[in-house]
């Protein structure tokens, strides 16, 4: 199968318009007998429910949280960005799109990266509008920030709570429309699998998660919103529910998967404390404004920070890349602290930390400024750690958090299963291979708000004429059956370790071997653990309960069963990946001083890999710039 | 570090439920509450017993999800903070610690911690939102917001909808949560065309859904995990006789 991206001819400037030009229209008329599922209620969820509700289509949104308001999105922090050049700092489209096309070590379409730039500023118009409370100037103008990878202030925040903000907006728009009639809501629901009806998707299988029953739900066509799969190294900085199981089962039925390997470890997050930790919790990249990252020049130091003098503080990040310093990209950031903590240098109690230091920025802007700034964001790492950051440096530690891999999609989002579309985190198109800070909330925004409402009418225009499905079909049926069977299978274990203890085995090997760097050898021992691990969960895990009713312990089960087969893709992928780029840096390839080596004649292409009866298939989607020359990329 | 948790359990919303007394040995002072609880769930699936339902996602106090009545206190004994963000180290070995999920009419239990909060959803079905379609934007700094009025707006906007105000008050009122969606939205310019109809919508929302009044004890500012402060209810019944005249 030769995967065709659908790019729009024209310079880069005008695809978008070339594209919306030529796409089908649908009449408003017959938006209404047209149906649509939305699985995910983030920004990119909300954002594709409530506007192709606005449009006029029939919409059903499932989430499985308790309530659409608590999607991940909600947990982003520093910001979003766009190119308004309100700083008058020499930003503009271009310069935003090269930098993410750079910042994903050009490893992602120009096409894609272009439109994301170019959505970027009616976006925030968009907010606004919507009553985002953004930070704003004391004449009332919208106020910016720096982030890693960008020599510009291009990033709107709302206090530390952007995403919270920018979800609150997409939430209540959700909402006007569940009002209206034209959204029905599913909270507390999980898709469980896709059905497809003669190659084309037109419906999904649910869990109840109240009462357990499995519910068939058929559509015109199919979006999914759901999010990123870090959770597969079990410690990341996602919710505990997020999961890759829909991305899976969609892959399992023929949607390729893109670039699953490209996984970005979030350089500051606080480190691991015990075992038994669940979660990372993350500290916003916009700390880096104005904190400093060091470590001691003394290793095994057992000074308390302060009282290190500042002729022994190693400002590592401002050493290795002066232009730059401490807003490097985050691979790059996650890497440098990697290599310090590695070689002995790390501080707190278990040694596997970075200092992140404020004391500079205190005395230069004072107290208040800074109280401003992050003020939530030092009160959340007090209630956490238990420490004043105002008085000694924050301890952070590399930990897992986007993935710019996920379900492949060409330019109109579409995945390889016709009808099925992927939007915001769980699709590979913009970041490449690292993505750059704040652009995570545009890009799902942008996916829902902006993108799919004008690509998805250029495939439904061509289902009016169709059988509209219904749940009664043999597909239904046999997909329904499948879960089921899924099901009784996972309860009928009964064996002597709980389903924890397999996701902590399977975060181990997949932090060890698949995280910040990556080599042949350990991949190739990854996967056989991994296959090991998966024959021992389903030979002796213990779920206690049953399937007809509420029931947390099967639905861990369920996406640890996933998890465990798309950590093997992911080892695949970063196996038969011979070169560094972005947040895949492969140790066999790398420059004295350690930086990556990309392999551009060999390997600038997206993979895609489809699903054969328990095997993987590497098909390629060359990457042509036709705008820009891919350069080595370069913070020093 | 051991402790004995008292937790309820109830199988279902028809069930009567009671307290079950768990005791737990092998926490240390760095776990957080809720892993307390998934080290006690994994003991309680090795024993072959049903888990403890409690809600959680983001674990890092912004989803609102968690929640619980820990010693009789919304999300434990320290203030303004979420139920994932209390950690071992506020006990002491030997504790008891006494966790039910939230008391509310308004707020049915589903299972053991969990309960149903979708009235919070439907409140803000009501109007909690600016009527405008994707695309209609103006440009962003076409209306200047002075940054004292932002400012006061995202204090309101803050509320991660835990339902922690509504547990601990002792009329069950949803007051604190629908004033600082009202002040948000109505405190912009973005949202002034529709301020009457929203406030009188949600107001009455909040009513048919059977919350309590508010008769101002502040108990709920002090559980808010946003620190979102009681004066947003004065302000709420100010716009409540506001839109009396003008609405």
């Amino acid at each position: 199968m030769k995967l065709d991206a659908k790019i729009p001819e024209g310079r880069l400037e005008d695809k978008w318009r070339n594209y919306q030009v030529k796409s089908q229209l649908i009449n408003p008329a017959n938006k209404k007998k047209l149906s649509v599922i939305v699985v995910g209620s983030g920004l990119a969820g909300a954002g594709a429910a409530s506007t192709l509700a606005e449009l006029g289509y029939d919409i059903k949104c499932f989430c499985y949280q308790d309530s659409a308001r608590r999607a991940h999105s909600v947990a982003a922090q520093g910001g979003i960005n766009a190119a308004k050049n309100y700083q008058h700092d020499g930003d503009s489209v271009w310069r935003m799109f090269y930098d993410t096309l750079k910042g994903g070590d050009f490893r992602s379409r120009e096409a894609n990266t272009y439109r994301l730039a170019e959505l970027s500023a009616p976006l925030i118009d968009h907010y606004v509008q919507q009553g985002v409370p953004f930070a704003r100037e004391y004449g009332g103008t919208l106020v910016n920030r720096s982030f890693g990878g960008v020599q510009v202030q291009r990033t709107f925040y709302a206090r530390g709570q952007t995403g919270q903000q920018l979800l609150m907006a997409a939430y209540s728009q959700l909402y006007k429309m569940v009002r209206a009639k034209k959204v029905e809501m599913f909270p507390r629901s999980e898709m469980l699998d896709l059905v497809v009806i003669d190659g084309k998707a037109k419906g999904i299988i649910v869990r109840d998660l109240v009462t357990g029953e499995l519910k068939r739900y058929a559509a015109d066509a199919v979006v999914l919103a759901t999010g990123g799969y870090s959770r597969v190294f079990r410690l990341s900085t996602l919710a505990i529910g997020c999961n890759g199981s829909a991305l899976w089962k969609a892959h399992k039925k023929g949607a390729f998967f893109g670039a699953p390997s490209f996984t970005q470890i979030h350089p500051t997050a606080l480190p691991q404390s015990s075992e038994a930790q669940s979660k990372l919790t993350l500290m916003s990249e916009s700390l880096r404004n104005d904190g400093r990252i060091w470590v001691p020049y003394q290793k095994e130091d057992t000074r308390r920070a302060n009282d290190i003098p500042e002729a022994e503080r190693d400002y590592y990040l401002e050493r290795r890349y002066p232009s730059f310093g401490n807003l490097a990209p985050r691979d790059i950031a996650s890497r440098a602290a990697k290599e310090r903590i590695d070689a002995g240098f790390g501080v707190g109690r278990l040694k596997n930390a970075v200092y992140l230091d404020f004391k500079h920025a205190i005395e230069r802007f004072g107290l208040e400024t800074i109280k401003d700034r992050y003020g939530n964001l030092f009160k959340m790492y007090r209630k956490i750690t238990g420490i004043d950051a105002y008085k000694e440096p924050m301890q952070i530690s590399p930990a897992a958090h986007f993935s710019m891999g996920g379900l492949w999609v060409d330019y109109e989002l579409m995945t390889t299963i016709p009808g099925l579309y992927a939007v915001g985190e769980c699709n590979f198109s913009d970041h490449g291979a690292n993505r750059l800070g704040a652009n995570s909330l545009l890009q799902a925004s942008v996916d829902g708000y902006f993108i799919l409402p004008n690509t998805i009418n250029n495939y439904l225009a061509n289902e009016m004429k169709a059988d509209h499905p219904t749940t009664d079909h043999p597909e239904f049926v046999k997909a329904a059956q499948e879960v089921k069977a899924i099901i009784d299978r996972v309860l009928a274990v009964n064996g002597t370790k709980t389903v924890d203890h397999f996701h902590r085995e399977l975060g181990k090997v997949m932090w060890q071997e698949c995280a910040m760097s990556r080599n042949k050898a350990g991949l190739v021992k990854a996967i056989a653990q991994i296959q090991g691990i998966r024959d021992a969960f389903w030979s002796d895990v213990k779920v206690t309960g049953d399937s007809s009713e509420l029931n947390t312990e099967l639905e861990k089960a369920l996406r640890l069963a996933d998890f465990i087969e798309l950590g093997m893709l992911m080892c695949t992928d970063a196996l038969e990946r011979d070169e560094s780029c972005g947040a895949h840096f492969r140790e066999e390839f790398q420059t004295e001083e350690g930086e990556a080596v990309r392999v551009d004649e060999a390997y600038s292409y997206v993979s895609a890999w489809e699903y054969t009866n328990g095997d993987f298939k590497l098909h390629k989607e060359a990457l042509e710039f036709e705008f820009v020359q891919p350069s080595v990329r370069s913070y020093k | 570090m051991q402790v004995t948790f008292k937790i309820w359990r109830q199988e279902g919303p028809n069930d009567k439920g009671a307290i079950r007394a768990y005791e737990v040995d092998g926490l240390t002072e760095d776990m957080s509450f809720l892993e307390a609880l998934d080290h006690l769930n994994e003991l309680l699936v090795l024993k072959n017993e049903k888990v403890i339902a409690f809600e959680y996602d983001c674990r890092e106090g912004i989803c609102g999800q968690c929640g619980v009545f820990i010693n009789g206190r919304a999300h434990g004994p320290l203030d303004n903070m979420t139920t994932c963000q209390l950690h071992m180290r506020s006990f002491k070995d030997g504790d008891t610690i006494v966790i039910e999920p939230w008391r509310a009419a308004s707020f049915p239990v589903i299972k053991d911690l969990i309960v149903d909060r979708s009235a919070f959803d439907r409140i803000i079905e009501q109007g909690a939102f600016i009527s405008a379609k994707t695309g209609t934007a103006p440009e962003a700094n076409a209306i200047p917001i002075p940054k004292e009025v932002s400012d006061r707006a995202m204090d309101a906007a803050a509320c991660i909808g835990c339902g922690a105000c509504v547990a601990t008050c002792k009329n069950s009122s949803a007051a604190l949560f629908t004033s600082a969606k009202i002040n948000h939205l109505n405190g912009l310019p973005q949202g002034r065309a529709e301020e009457h109809k929203r406030v009188a919508e949600m107001t009455f929302q909040m009513e048919i859904e059977g919350f309590g009044s508010c008769t101002f004890t502040g108990a709920c500012e002090v559980e808010c995990p946003e620190g979102i402060s009681v004066i947003n209810i004065a302000e709420m019944n100010a716009r409540v006789t506001k839109a009396k005249f003008f609405g």
